[in-house]
């Protein structure tokens, strides 16, 4: 039912320098498709869907996303309801508004997550660097990143997947974009972890990263002299360690499917 | 191939001894090997002996020596077949290639069916062995205790519907589909002569619940053998303890209206409900049990030694009360233990955890050994009645009502599955789906009155179990390999997945948050919140208990790192598995970091002072090595958990003590952060820094010491451990000065914790077991 995507694994591999200029239509016309739909509120996308040929112009650009990210109509349609919620009907989103989801109060790693959401790197566009702002394509492409695995799918799309979500966990833990992950960032990420566990915590937090760091060293690169200096963990050694996670399977969530059945028969004929 | 036969003849000459014995204690004294029921005309006899002897009293010497056979039997039998077993689980590790061809499982009913053919040609009673009472009371609760103290409950938890999905409706599919078409095969047969055709549907339908259940018994013994990765074993043995309720429900309805011959639907609504009652009930009872348990041990802090007993006691409780109610034994012994284990973990010492470990780990295999053996013991004895067409027709039902279950049932869920089954996994669930003793057992127990056709059934039961146990289980491991299905890693769990998957935790919890929509991970974090909150303040003693999972993780591993620096010596060695030679200083970053902490920056320290540091290292390495050879003169195989870990911590603790002393004294004004890095200034602080170079031939703990707390916080942590008391600490100024008295006092303290833990030795312990 969901289309393996060529375009978007082989840009995988690529890294987040990769390759994919899809030029950014959602972006350019959101403006306008907002004015229209946009008083229509939460019911947006389904109400423009019903009403006729003025309006089939989001439905493309569903289809268009649908693409692109994986994600079913139905999903994004969902997604996308969810998504001018938080916004409160705006067209973009900020930082603010993320932070203010009550239930994400709790979350001791809530910053990084909000920040995986307006890291550039997560867009696959060969950018750097953080905005203030997302539209829905982008928040939308950061969700990719948690579609589950599906049967259909083939050895190596498994392994792209698995590629491209360890890389978004890279991608949250080296916060500077040089390639490594050191270990001034690799505690940060420990005590972020630890951060609603009290003092304990922070005075753990510490060690266990260097425990961690120390794993990673001996694991990679085996024998080094007193006077080497193990930079910090790169992609593949952050792959090497993660090997028996089986990310592919883990990291994933399940996205709302409204008419779960209905809607899935009508997506594989399409 | 000399010592395979040789190993093989061993084994036999073995089993033929233990035979020999056994029929000895049955023919020998044919007074004593008269089982119980006709324990009357015996007691007849012996009371006309005992007269006899009265009258005669005045006559007779004083008995230097009599035989009462009798007074021990039952005991006596009990070691015998205890002994039988154990041997036999012994005998096959001794001949590793058997073993491996040719499941455990299969090879333990084939002793059975030898001994019960011994015991048979030896012209005796074959003992009711298998019989439910000891059955149901001894023999299945420690499997089950064992399989649901050490349930792993995440991939339970993540997998619950599927395996419910699988235990409910897949049995329900079973019982009904093999018990219809049984019948229905029965019924067109007007003219076989033995009178097939006068089963009714009910005692087909009774028949079929017993049989179409999956045993976790026979599934664990199958299953452990092959390493099938996490996922199909969870699914396969999950259904397998979960079905219980399924069966314990469709026996008793199916007994109780056999007799009335209708069943209305009515019936069948009570019959929801009282599975309902039975599933859950169970669950209920075994999780009151397992909060007691934990509550209880909160408070055994002072008596350590009877604490792996509450454990045992509380879940038998659970399974007795359950079992009082009819309702699901099973079930509640799985939630007892898995309820209770996280916090009792926290509460218990170390050497309680382990003792747990080993007596479950003992009394599951012992227990398992003996049900096989019973298995083949029981088929040579039991009455049978063989009938070609009702045997073949449930095999062949059973196999066949199993492969469209698990078909048509994966169909279903992998709509609601993320991680979809693929046509494999469905295979393996459904290859896996063996049949073992609980069935038999549940045959047994019908009446012959009400079941004319009992021993037909109990025949195609046993048939059904052996051609589960040897085909499938002997075909299932090269099946498995051919397939190519994922098998389970082996690698035990480094601290950077740990890290990870509790970042996936929050991270997920996270994703779905923003997504708005409640999935698992919203839930499962709620959960674990409520219980940090409440549930473990009130179940967990100890604070540190209480601390994240990540941080229990790491204690947890360095505990195993000092294990394993004092087996090998004390030699150096880096925390990781892996011969390597990277060391804390090659991670650390060369350039001083900011953040760093003032006190890092050790100071210069006098000629003297060092010396003496030097010194004291020495001897403490000095006395870990005496300790060490201590451990091997007498083979102990050592457990050096504790002992090791409270020394290494010690150590540890001097250490910092004396970094600490040395701040202290030499400088009052701490100077700035220096120009060059920590390691560099701890290299510093012997002034010739020939001395510390790690040489790995010199002295090499001193290396180790330095190495491990050299990050600040590190030190910090084991500051946690000086809170534990100050007593210690007084300990510890004894070991740093040398004393004697205190280095015998502590060797004292060895040997009895070496062989009798008792209370005064595990003071020394205090530290609780971190899952």
């Amino acid at each position: 039912m969901l289309r393996p995507r060529a375009l978007r694994t082989g840009c995988v591999d690529l890294g987040p320098r990769g390759c994919q200029r899809v030029p950014c239509a959602w972006c350019a016309r959101v403006g306008d498709r907002a004015s229209r739909t946009g008083r229509a509120g939460g019911a947006a996308a389904a109400a423009a869907a019903a009403m006729g040929a003025s309006q089939t112009r989001p439905e493309h650009r569903h289809q268009d996303l649908a693409d692109r990210t994986g994600f079913s109509l139905e999903q994004i349609k969902n997604l996308h309801k969810r998504f001018q919620q938080l916004s409160g009907d705006e067209d973009t989103i900020s930082k603010e508004n993320l932070e203010s989801i009550p239930t994400l109060a709790n979350n001791p790693i809530r910053k990084q997550i909000i920040g995986a959401f307006f890291d550039k790197r997560n867009q696959h566009r060969g950018e750097a660097g953080s905005c203030d702002q997302i539209g829905f394509e982008q928040f939308l492409m950061v969700m990719s990143h948690f579609r589950p695995p599906t049967l259909k799918m083939t050895a190596e799309e498994k392994e792209a997947m698995r590629r491209e979500k360890l890389r978004f966990l890279f991608n949250m833990h080296d916060t500077d974009n040089d390639g490594t992950i050191t270990l001034v960032e690799y505690r940060k990420v420990v005590e972020e972890l630890l951060s609603k566990s009290g003092s304990i915590g922070q005075e753990a937090a510490e060690a266990i990263a260097d425990a961690a760091m120390l794993e990673v060293a001996s694991t990679n690169v085996p024998t080094m002299g007193p006077d080497d200096f193990y930079e910090g963990i790169t992609f593949e050694h952050f792959e090497q360690i993660l090997k028996g996670l089986e990310m592919e399977s883990r990291m994933h969530i399940r996205f709302l499917d409204v008419d779960t059945t209905t809607m899935r028969c009508g997506k594989s004929t399409s | 191939r000399h010592g395979h036969a040789g190993a093989r003849r061993v084994c036999r000459g073995l089993l033929l001894l233990l035979v020999l014995v056994l029929l000895e204690g049955s023919v020998v004294f044919p007074l004593g090997a008269a089982s119980s029921p006709d324990v009357d005309p015996r007691g007849h006899s012996e009371d006309r002996a005992v007269a006899e002897e009265s009258q005669n009293y005045s006559k007779k010497a004083f008995p230097v020596l009599s035989l009462d056979y009798h007074h021990i039997h039952v005991p006596f039998e009990i070691a015998l077949w205890v002994l039988l077993a154990s041997l036999m689980k012994l005998g096959f590790h001794l001949i590793p290639r058997l073993s491996s061809i040719v499941p455990e499982s299969c090879l333990l009913i084939v002793v059975g069916l030898l001994v019960g053919g011994f015991i048979k040609l030896a012209g005796e009673k074959v003992p009711p062995v298998l019989d439910s009472q000891s059955f149901f009371l001894c023999l299945l609760p420690p499997i089950i205790l064992d399989a649901g103290y050490f349930l792993p409950i995440r991939p339970f938890m993540e997998n619950l519907g599927t395996i419910l999905m699988f235990a409910v409706v897949g049995t329900l599919w079973n019982a009904f589909f093999v018990g219809g078409l049984l019948y229905a095969v029965c019924q067109i047969q007007p003219g076989n002569p033995s009178d097939l055709h006068n089963l009714e549907l009910l005692p087909c339908l009774l028949f079929a619940s017993i049989i179409s259940a999956v045993d976790p018994v026979a599934v664990l013994a199958v299953f452990e053998e092959i390493h099938i990765n996490e996922l199909l074993h969870i699914l396969v043995f999950g259904e397998s303890l979960l079905n219980d309720a399924v069966t314990v429900v469709l026996y008793h309805l199916f007994e109780e209206y056999s007799g009335a011959g209708t069943v209305t639907i009515l019936d069948g609504v009570l019959g929801v409900i009282s599975f309902l009652v039975v599933a859950l009930g169970g669950v209920l009872v075994g999780a009151i049990y397992g909060f007691l348990a934990a509550f209880t041990s909160r408070f055994t802090s002072h008596v350590r030694v009877i604490e792996p007993l509450f454990v045992f006691v509380y879940s038998y409780m659970a399974y007795l009360s359950a079992e009082m109610f009819h309702l699901s034994g099973i079930m509640a012994l799985i939630a007892c233990g898995a309820v209770m284990r996280p916090y009792v973990e926290a509460n218990i010492s170390h050497k309680s955890h382990t003792t747990i470990k080993y007596f479950l780990k003992m009394w599951s295999s012992v227990s398992e050994t003996l049900i096989f053996i019973f298995l083949g013991v029981a088929t040579v004895d039991g009455p049978h009645s063989w009938n070609w067409t009702f045997v073949t027709v449930t095999v062949l039902l059973c196999l066949v009502s199993r492969v469209i279950g698990v078909i048509g049932l994966t169909f279903v869920i992998n709509k609601f599955r993320i991680v979809k089954l693929t046509t494999k996994d469905q295979f393996i669930v459904a290859y896996g789906g063996l049949r073992g003793a609980i069935a038999f057992s549940l045959g047994f127990l019908l009446e012959e009155k009400h079941f004319p056709m009992r021993d037909m059934f109990l025949t195609a039961i046993i048939t059904v179990i052996f051609f589960t146990v040897f085909v499938q289980g002997m075909t299932i491991k090269p099946l498995v390999e051919l397939l190519a299905v994922k098998k389970k890693q082996e690698a035990k769990r480094t601290i950077n997945e740990e890290i990870h998957t509790q970042f996936l935790d929050h991270l997920l919890t996270g994703i779905e948050d923003i997504c708005g929509h409640y999935g698992h991970h919203h839930w499962k974090d709620k959960l674990n919140r409520i219980n940090k909150k409440y549930v473990k303040k009130c179940l967990i003693a100890d604070e540190r208990g209480r601390e994240p999972q990540l941080i229990a993780f790491y204690h947890k591993m360095e505990m195993k790192q000092a294990i394993e620096l004092v087996e090998s010596g004390g030699g150096f060695k880096p925390p990781s598995a892996l011969p390597s030679t990277v060391s804390m200083q090659n991670i650390q970053p060369k350039k001083p970091a900011a953040a760093k902490p003032v006190q890092r920056a050790l100071p210069q320290l006098p000629k003297g002072r060092e010396e003496e540091i030097r010194t004291i290292l020495r001897s403490n390495l000095q006395r870990t090595r005496q300790r060490l050879r201590s451990y091997n003169r007498h083979t102990l195989v050592a457990d050096p958990y504790e002992e090791g870990f409270s020394d290494f911590i010690i150590k540890k603790q001097k250490i910092i003590e004396l970094e600490k002393k040395i701040i202290h004294m030499n400088n009052l004004t701490l100077p700035a952060a220096p120009p060059d890095s920590p390691t560099l200034c701890r290299a510093r602080l012997a002034s010739d820094p020939q001395a510390y170079r790690p040489k790995r031939d010199s002295v090499p703990t001193i290396q180790v010491d330095l190495a491990s707390p050299q990050s600040p916080d590190s030190v910090n942590l084991m500051d946690e451990f000086r809170a534990n008391g100050s007593r210690r600490e007084e300990e510890e100024d004894q070991g740093l000065t040398m004393r004697p008295r205190g280095e015998d006092g502590r060797r004292e303290q060895l040997t009895r914790c070496l062989s009798d833990p008792g209370p005064s030795a595990d003071e020394d312990e205090d530290e609780p077991f971190l899952p």
